[in-house]
């Protein structure tokens, strides 16, 4: 695509047009909105800077498709930020447009067809609006054809407008562009007056500016594509110096004046201009032998594969692509003395460029790992040849610039922030040994020591994996070792590192907060220079934060009997109904269809490391793009992921009658549920929470549910056969979301259908995620059920294995990862919160309770205990 | 002298002062139920409606505006922010919107008068115009992202009911504050045009967009560019900034709409960012240094606080700036400005 010649024109894109495009008009006439938005789309995509909206058609409620289209383009950040043309010969219509459009558009068109009364009627809307208007050369006469008539027109338009207070800069003319070359002898001269008048307007009315639609000026031609773009280009070519600044075009489909061949130029120039009476013959004898070629296939092939090799590579790894990164390593190994050389060559520099840019910010994580994708591929192709010249090579010759291990703790499952940390690395020229989840440490310490490992990674999600971190941080210094070991994963934090991992090794501990740290952090421990320095700044920062926690009082608790007399008290009147279908409800195989709409994007997308909400996230200055880009990804894998059926979602639900005692929740069947209440001392009127608190004592009901999303497998082993690390981690990060989205879904039916306490709920999936609903899902392991160790019970009560086909890790993680379980509260005052610390009253009281020992129940309860 | 005329003589002489918070000044007086409800008779809960202060405890607001006037404010705004039907709504209180906005305009007007024969100082009132809880710009449905909760006309309706009454309160000029929909402005702009076509005469109004991320964009995706030209025709006295983050925060996006906007520039951002318990704690002098600094570059006209700002900041703010020159205002060329999302400038 080329644009046209001066920097000051303003391509206005033409397709969203009925009159002017038949397959966009042939889409909303069948009401297929979402494929005409992607005609804009497309129109932006090609350089439109503007887009003009046109919906008149006869058999058309036009101010209803116009208002429709509008506010669907509104919620695409890729299209809205460019403004708006709203066209239609009907002022109705364009009255209904502006009151769609947020920013300052243009309305095209006002004229004085209908006399100067309306037309200034008219104009003094737009100026209410705000917007811009295209003024017709069109009086109570009829359409200016001649340059003095054009010229007259638009004069008297001026004057009136700008006496009217309107800005002469928002005025733009359309001086109307005809057909030429129709065999008529009248209409040859139509281009001459169109840049004739234009030139004498713009000395004659000053700031105002000046358009037209192209494609009028080419229609005897239709259906000749190449004579037609030649035409278009040639009349710009010397329209815009006479003063023409914007045009309504197709912005995809504009050749370089330059670049059109000689004799087609120069026939299109003879008739545009009028230079004789014979130039429509020649043009139209000419234009056979033009029917049909397309100048613009010519270079769609993409300039980049006529690069250098390496510089095809590296274009390749910054841009992500992978069609041809096979041939191209192949071509640069036969030149290359090595197959090794290759990769510490043209590949690495090409990944230091990438990551340059990544640490710059200039690149994000959904890009690098899409680099990554294409760098494994390269090297894959490569080490068939590496091994087969092994024998003849020195053992030390390939050196990475450090190995790490990497491993998600025993006990939990959760990988996707540890392999998007191990293909950051690796794209930073460091060895990544992945061990893989629920790995014991004698495993990794073992693995550490066989591979001469400069460092340890650890990840994990759910808390109790903070205490396995620990296990493994105690058992290195037991082992003597004295390697750094990096901590990460969504529940860990620098003050649980300073706090309880720091002290328990003597080697460096560093907590890493995201993958975009992660090569700074291993870079800093294996440089000569700056180790030193660096593992003694965290050290003292670690120091400090422990100093901060001793000195700095915590907040008060209160004895666990004083904490229940100020438990929170529900009004018992409106204790929810019981449920219309009591027991157990199993789902073997929820639609994915419908799960898709529950989807809540925010997370998705903090998973990447792209922070902001959705959707303003897709519009966002600085990630707008890559998240844009990930959306779409994420839409193209969930199509294929419905429509091939690669996951199903199954889950069970359940409704018991029960009553509190206590703290505890008795079911009618026996099982106990023991809840923990909060103890820190709580400012004037408000309540120390405990979940039993929304139960009455007299007789109520409560709800458990697990849900999974199974099938993962195959396809991650497939990705990662094909070294496609982006399309696993986005599986699995799609596959979590589905597990949201079914607890979502699962709930809303069940407040509406199974316990029916909110029939007639009607809430948008923003209104759902806001959490607007009545009652609550608090899940084992979250703020207000904190230990995870009531999910056994939970999953018994569900039946959950044979149910769900969900299981529990010792440290009671979920198989399949992508789960959600929890209880179901139904009393309107219910509500989420946090028990964060609790004393050691209560902890002996819930051993009692829960009936084991102190030391279990302190085991469980650890994140919550001093 | 209009009024329009009067505050730009003033803003050519220095730096002038607007406001500070309602809402955490409100907070601090610790209002029960009972202090809300009055005797209105309701039959929803009020606590929360600062609004409705105006009819129950007009005391309370003009503790806090004379406060303001105290520490050195030319400009008061009104404690109007949801004073109007579609956020009322939420109070059952969509019958009383024209008395709120009318006992605030009056609460506000007569003590600007009285501050102003104290010492011949003119002052003003902003009646104050907030962007409502619903959005003309967005679908609050995923699954149909054409829908609208409300369309452009009834906000338009529900503005000028608002902005009527804050008139014949007596409110110098309309403030239409903390837009985070460009298209909710562009409404509001209209209900002043039909306003002041009804009353035959010119209503001045003040815009103050919020951003909603660092990178500069409100709720709506706008720019600040983009925003300034999709309201300019409103031909306001004052553009601005406001709430969103903290003076620091502001500071790349004060310097573009310094540069482009030939109006008053007016900024009133909140006191900071809130700490982990959701509590502003930037103190006065700390707010007033960072504004001086636009001050200093001439950057601003009029400079005020939003959230978490107290008279404290107010007067801290005017003793910073009581030396820096005004902005000078620029006169662009005139080249057509249009706004998607983002700007497009012609030439």
């Amino acid at each position: 695509m080329s644009q046209p010649l001066s920097s000051r024109f303003i391509n206005i894109g033409e397709r969203t047009n009925v009159t002017g495009s038949a397959a966009f008009k042939k889409l909303i006439m069948a009401g297929d909105y979402a494929a005409a938005v992607e005609v804009a789309r497309q129109q932006v995509e090609n350089g439109a800077q503007v887009i003009d909206v046109n919906m008149d058609e006869g058999l058309l409620d036009a101010v209803h498709a116009m208002t429709t289209f509008l506010k669907l383009i509104a919620a695409e950040p890729d299209i809205a930020r460019v403004p708006v043309m709203i066209d239609s010969s009907k002022f109705e219509v364009i009255e209904a447009g502006l009151k769609c459009v947020s920013g300052k558009p243009i309305v095209n068109s006002i004229s004085m067809k209908e006399g100067e009364e309306t037309f200034l009627h008219h104009a003094r809307i737009c100026m209410d609006y705000g917007a811009a208007v295209v003024v017709m050369a069109f009086d109570e006469v009829g359409q200016a054809d001649t340059k003095a008539r054009k010229v007259e027109i638009c004069k008297r338009a001026y004057d009136l407008l700008v006496a009217e207070g309107f800005p002469p800069e928002d005025i733009i003319f359309d001086p109307n562009i005809f057909a030429v070359a129709t065999g008529i002898e009248e209409h040859n001269n139509y281009g001459v007056d169109f840049i004739e008048a234009v030139r004498e307007l713009r000395t004659l009315c000053p700031h105002a500016h000046y358009s037209g639609g192209l494609s009028n000026l080419s229609f005897s031609f239709r259906g000749n594509e190449p004579v037609r773009r030649a035409m278009h280009s040639v009349f710009l070519y010397h329209a815009i110096p006479a003063g023409l600044d914007m045009a309504i075009v197709n912005a995809g489909q504009l050749d370089v004046y330059d670049q059109i061949d000689p004799v087609l130029r120069k026939a299109c120039e003879d008739v545009i201009l009028n230079r004789d009476p014979d130039a429509t013959e020649r043009l139209i004898a000419l234009a056979e032998s033009f029917k049909g070629k397309s100048l613009a296939d010519e270079k769609a092939a993409g300039e980049w594969r006529c690069w250098p090799v390496a510089k095809r590579l590296e274009h390749a790894l910054v841009k992500g692509i992978d069609a041809h990164i096979v041939e191209d390593t192949e071509e640069a190994r036969q030149s290359a003395a090595r197959p090794i050389d290759v990769i510490e060559g043209p590949l690495m520099d090409g990944m230091n460029v990438v990551g340059d840019l990544f640490g710059s910010g200039k690149m994000f994580l959904p890009q690098v790992v899409k680099s990554a994708r294409v760098m494994k591929k390269a090297v894959a192709h490569l080490i068939p040849f590496i091994e087969a010249e092994k024998d003849l090579l020195p053992e030390e010759d390939r050196k990475a610039k450090g190995k790490i291990i990497m491993a998600t703790v025993k006990g939990d499952v959760h990988d996707i922030g540890k392999n998007i940390v191990g293909v950051v690395l690796q794209c930073n020229g460091y060895e990544v040994i992945d061990l893989g989840v629920m790995v014991p440490w004698p495993e990794i310490l073992k693995a550490a020591n066989d591979n001469k490992a400069d460092m340890i990674g650890l990840s994990g999600l759910i808390t109790p994996s903070l205490d396995e971190m620990v296990t493994v941080a105690e058992e290195m210094q037991r082992a003597g070792m004295t390697m750094p070991l990096l901590i990460g994963g969504a529940t860990t934090s620098k003050v649980h590192t300073a706090l309880k991992i720091d002290p328990a090794y003597d080697g460096p501990v560093i907590h890493v907060l995201d993958a975009s740290r992660a090569v700074g952090v291993a870079s800093k421990l294996l440089s000569d220079t700056q180790r030193d320095e660096y593992v003694a700044e965290v050290a003292s920062e670690y120091s400090n934060v422990r100093d901060a926690r001793a000195g700095k009082g915590q907040s008060e608790l209160l004895a666990l009997a004083e904490a229940r007399a100020n438990g929170f008290v529900i009004d018992l009147a409106q204790k929810p109904a019981a449920p219309a279908q009591p027991g157990l409800h199993v789902f073997g195989d929820w639609s994915l269809e419908h799960l898709r709409g529950f989807i809540d994007w925010t997370p998705f997308f903090r998973a990447w490391e792209l922070h902001g909400n959705y959707p303003a996230i897709l519009t966002d200055k600085v990630v707008g793009e890559t998240a844009t880009q990930l959306f779409a990804d994420a839409n193209a894998m969930l199509d294929r992921i419905i429509a091939e059926k690669w996951l199903t979602a199954r889950g069970v639900a359940g409704l018991w009658p029960c009553r509190r005692d206590g703290d505890d929740i008795v079911l009618d069947n026996g099982t106990r549920l023991p809840m923990l209440r909060q103890q820190v001392k709580k400012s004037r009127d408000r309540a120390n929470m405990c979940l039993a608190d929304f139960i009455a004592p007299d007789g109520d009901w409560i709800g458990g549910f697990a849900v999974g999303v199974h099938g993962v497998e195959p396809h991650s082993a497939r990705f990662q056969a094909d070294k496609d690390d982006y399309s696993d981690i986005l599986l699995k990060a799609l596959a979590d979301r589905f597990a949201e989205a079914f607890a979502e879904a699962l709930h809303q039916h069940v407040r509406t259908t199974l316990w029916a306490y909110a029939p007639g709920e009607q809430l948008t999936n923003e209104a759902l995620i806001k959490e607007e609903y009545r009652g609550i899902r608090p899940a084992p392991g979250y703020p207000a059920c904190p230990d995870h160790s009531l999910k056994p019970i939970l999953f018994d009560l569900l039946d959950a294995p044979n149910n769900a086909g969900l299981t529990l890790t010792e440290s009671f993680a979920m198989l399949p990862t992508a789960a959600v379980s929890g209880f179901y509260f139904g009393h309107p005052e219910s509500q989420y919160f946090g028990v964060a610390r609790v004393g050691r009253d209560q902890l002996e009281d819930y051993a009692r309770r829960r009936g084991v020992s102190v030391e279990q129940a302190e085991r469980w309860l650890r994140p919550n205990l001093d | 002298m209009t009024k329009r005329e009067q505050l730009l003589a003033a803003a050519r002489e220095r730096v002038l002062i607007f406001d500070g918070a309602f809402g955490t000044q409100i907070q601090l007086r610790k209002l029960t139920e009972a202090d809300y409800a009055g005797n209105l008779g309701l039959p929803a809960d009020q606590k929360g409606n600062n609004d409705i202060l105006a009819l129950t405890r007009p005391d309370v607001l003009s503790d806090i505006t004379r406060a303001y006037f105290e520490a050195g404010s030319d400009i008061v705004s009104t404690n109007t922010f949801s004073a109007n039907r579609i956020s009322q709504a939420d109070y059952g209180a969509e019958g009383l919107v024209r008395a709120m906005n009318l006992a605030s305009g009056k609460i506000a007007r007569a003590l600007a008068e009285e501050f102003e024969a104290k010492d011949g100082r003119p002052r003003f009132v902003a009646g104050a115009i907030g962007p409502t809880n619903k959005t003309l710009s967005l679908s609050p449905d995923v699954e149909d992202p054409g829908f609208r909760e409300i369309d452009f006309d009834y906000l338009v309706d529900v503005y000028l009911e608002q902005a009527r009454a804050l008139v014949e309160g007596g409110v110098d000029f309309v403030l239409i504050e903390t837009v985070f929909d460009t298209l909710n402005a562009k409404a509001g702009i209209m209900a002043v045009k039909k306003l002041e076509r009804e009353l035959d005469r010119e209503v001045p109004v003040m815009i103050s967009m919020t951003l909603t991320d660092l990178s500069g964009r409100n709720l709506s995706g706008h720019t600040v560019e983009a925003f300034w030209y999709a309201v300019r025709h409103a031909r306001p006295l004052t553009i601005g900034l406001n709430c969103s983050f903290g003076a620091e925060q502001l500071r790349p996006h004060v310097k573009v709409l310094s540069q482009i906007a030939d109006t008053l520039l007016l900024v009133y951002p909140n006191a900071g960012l809130p700490n982990e318990l959701g509590q502003y704690d930037e103190l006065p002098e700390t707010t007033a240094a960072l504004v001086k600094d636009w001050a200093d570059h001439g950057q601003v006209n009029i400079l005020g606080g939003c959230c978490g700002s107290s008279p404290a900041h107010i007067a801290a703010i005017a003793k910073a700036v009581a030396n820096s020159a005004p902005r000078v205002i620029p006169q662009p060329e005139p080249v057509m400005r249009l706004a998607g999302l983002e700007a497009l400038v012609t030439g």
